[in-house]
């Protein structure tokens, strides 16, 4: 260490012993000035770097957000489009309307009906997917995994559609393959008992590719040496699964829980397309609910409806992190 | 292998042993491949049923109980959809709408990930902090007050409407300049070193050694495009701006059964593109979703 020193102070006379280190202690010395000196010009060439995005991200992004809270907040009934600021402040008045009408609370509650069946199932079929593939299966791997990930890429309209068909009573394919079976199928769709659990069914079929694939990759980072412990300790398939493997996919298992679970929230497409809301209103979601509120020209009841979906979506992320975050 | 024959004393039935491992190590658990190949069935019967409908003539789609395999497969349906839907505008309008979203993905979001990776500059936490917090607002939540805007600015009518604002998202920037960060700082050092300007940095060595990151959101991107639904929905104003899933879902909602046919033969052309897409890229798509998951 204090050999060190010495080398490095600008001593006269021992210049042999310096040439060995001062070359990259210069270079060191006029890399930090380079860097003060560029400071000046790295800040103008980030902001020219950032302009066009903060341009459109202000634009579209963040003044339709403030606009959307001050919306919920007044009555717009007397303004139309082209005069959007012509309004009164009414305080919460639109939340008061919101959660006096019965039918918000229709679609609450089927919108949480949904999220609380279909994350959970979403997330534990994924896991079981990927936890089959990584470690039961060695052949046609690539074909499993396409296979289960194919309706994740697919637009949601035209999966929609096909399940309307799939599902038509008489001459829909669900209850071809159940009348094999001796089961006279329901009209699906049109059964307030069923239109809801069919779209848990449909989210989950097209979600869990999304959980599989972040998982299998999660998986593929726990070290083999660690399972190999495991099992010379004797541990069982079940508690290296629960004691190993589980714990290192947490972080993993959050964020994939996080996404969908915000994606859940504003369950809207399947509704729309294949039953608008019914029937009955059995699948009427709280953005559903926003939407018809748009169309009907009830801008602030839209805005104020889409602003309690988006406390409840910061509500289930914090809770989410609460139960799944790491126990250190 | 090598242990078994160093073992003190040989399993009494070694050729079972062998064979069981042999099994293992080229197959994995035979057992599971019986409801995995069920389970996997279950996920592709919609996409058969899609296609098989969507060659499936009039007599056969009215049939109960339904056919699985068309009796005489025709082509009536798609021929029916590009002529009396305008399909083909539909897709043009899909393309190009998604093809510019990608772009200005592409182009700002980079931009913008350099600059919060490695650059230092005042306010830079701020704005760091500000874009990544809007990562989990919904777009209902701006949906109003954004079309009330988009409506002022007079782009309802046009395709224009549909693409401003997607322009720049910050999923782009989070992916961005994750990946950027992991570049060595060295590499722009030496440049400056070599007199090379802020902004060619950027162009000239940045961006070309980002490719795989361009690649996984450029995917993405364009998936998220070719699947939006809600606000092309509203804020088309007539057909000549309908992307292709809007014109099916508009086709769907007022049908009779009897359009069945052609609805799937719509459904084959709105996934057909994305299915070869994904099916092409599998491997980069994969694995750039498990990497933005994991990080």
């Amino acid at each position: 260490m204090t050999s060190m020193s010495t080398k490095t102070l600008p001593g006269r006379g021992d210049t042999d012993q310096q040439s060995t280190a001062g070359p990259e202690r210069r270079a060191a010395r006029r890399g930090f000035a380079l860097r003060v000196l560029a400071r000046g010009r790295q800040a103008r060439a980030a902001w020219i770097l950032a302009a066009p995005f903060l341009a459109l991200f202000a634009t579209f992004m963040l003044l339709p957000l403030v606009w959307s809270l001050l919306m919920s907040l007044t009555d717009t009934s007397s303004a139309d489009l082209r005069t959007p600021l012509n309004v009164s402040f009414i305080g919460l008045d639109n939340y008061v309307r919101l959660f006096q009408d019965e039918q918000f609370f229709t679609a609450l509650r089927n919108t949480a009906v949904f999220v609380l069946v279909a994350l959970p199932l979403t997330l534990a079929a994924g896991l079981a997917a990927a936890v089959a593939l990584d470690r039961g299966i060695r052949r046609f791997r690539a074909v499993f995994r396409v296979g289960f990930y194919l309706p994740v890429i697919t637009s949601i309209v035209a999966v929609a559609v096909v399940w309307k068909t799939l599902l038509e009573p008489r001459a829909g394919l669900v209850n071809l393959v159940l009348g094999w079976f001796g089961i006279d199928g329901p009209a699906w769709l049109a059964d307030t008992r069923f239109a809801l659990p069919v779209m848990i069914v449909m989210a989950v079929w097209r979600n869990l590719g999304t959980v599989m694939i972040i998982m299998l990759a999660g998986l593929q980072s726990v070290p083999q040496s660690l399972m190999e412990a495991a099992e010379l300790d004797g541990a069982g398939a079940w508690q290296r699964f629960w004691r190993v493997t589980f714990p290192l996919l947490r972080p993993a298992l959050l964020l994939t829980a996080v996404t969908t679970g915000i994606g859940y929230l504003q369950f809207f497409d399947e509704p729309f397309v294949m039953t608008d809301g019914g029937p009955l209103d059995s699948t009427l979601s709280a953005t559903l609910y926003a939407y018809k509120q748009f169309g009907n020209g009830n801008y602030e009841m839209a805005s104020a409806a889409s602003y309690v979906i988006f406390v409840l979506i910061v509500v289930l992320t914090v809770l989410q992190f609460r139960v799944l975050r790491d126990k250190d | 292998m090598s242990t078994l024959s160093t073992l003190p004393t040989p399993h009494p039935d070694t050729d079972r042993v062998l064979r069981r491992r042999r099994i293992r190590r080229t197959w994995g658990q035979p057992w599971l491949y019986l409801p995995l190949g069920g389970a996997l069935l279950l996920m592709i019967a919609p996409f058969l049923w899609m296609f098989s409908g969507s060659f499936k003539p009039e007599a056969d789609i009215r049939r109960v109980p339904p056919v699985l395999i068309p009796t005489a497969p025709t082509t009536a349906n798609y021929g029916e959809l590009f002529n009396s839907l305008d399909f083909t505008s539909m897709f043009a309008n899909s393309v190009s709408v998604a093809l510019a979203v990608t772009a200005g993905n592409l182009i700002f979001c980079s931009m913008l990930g350099y600059a919060l990776a490695k650059l230092e500059f005042r306010g830079q936490r701020a704005v760091f902090l500000l874009v990544m917090g809007t990562l989990m607002i919904p777009g209902l939540v701006t949906f109003v007050p954004l079309y009330v805007l988009v409506a002022n600015m007079q782009l309802t009518g046009s395709l224009l409407g549909l693409i401003l604002p997607f322009l720049a998202g910050p999923f782009g920037v989070f992916l961005m300049r994750q990946f950027i960060s992991t570049l060595p700082d060295e590499l722009i050092d030496a440049a400056r070193v070599d007199g090379c300007r802020e902004l060619a940095i950027f162009w000239k060595i940045i961006l070309p050694l980002t490719k795989p990151a361009l690649a996984t959101l450029g995917i993405i991107t364009f998936l998220g495009s070719w699947n939006n639904f809600l606000w092309p929905l509203v804020v088309a104003q007539n057909e000549s701006q309908y992307t292709l899933p809007v014109g099916l879902a508009l086709a769907s909602s007022g049908q009779s059964f009897t359009r069945f046919g052609i609805l799937l033969a719509g459904a084959v052309v709105v996934l057909l593109p994305v299915m070869l897409v994904f099916l092409f890229f599998q491997r980069q798509f994969v694995a750039g979703i498990a990497t933005t998951g994991l990080k």
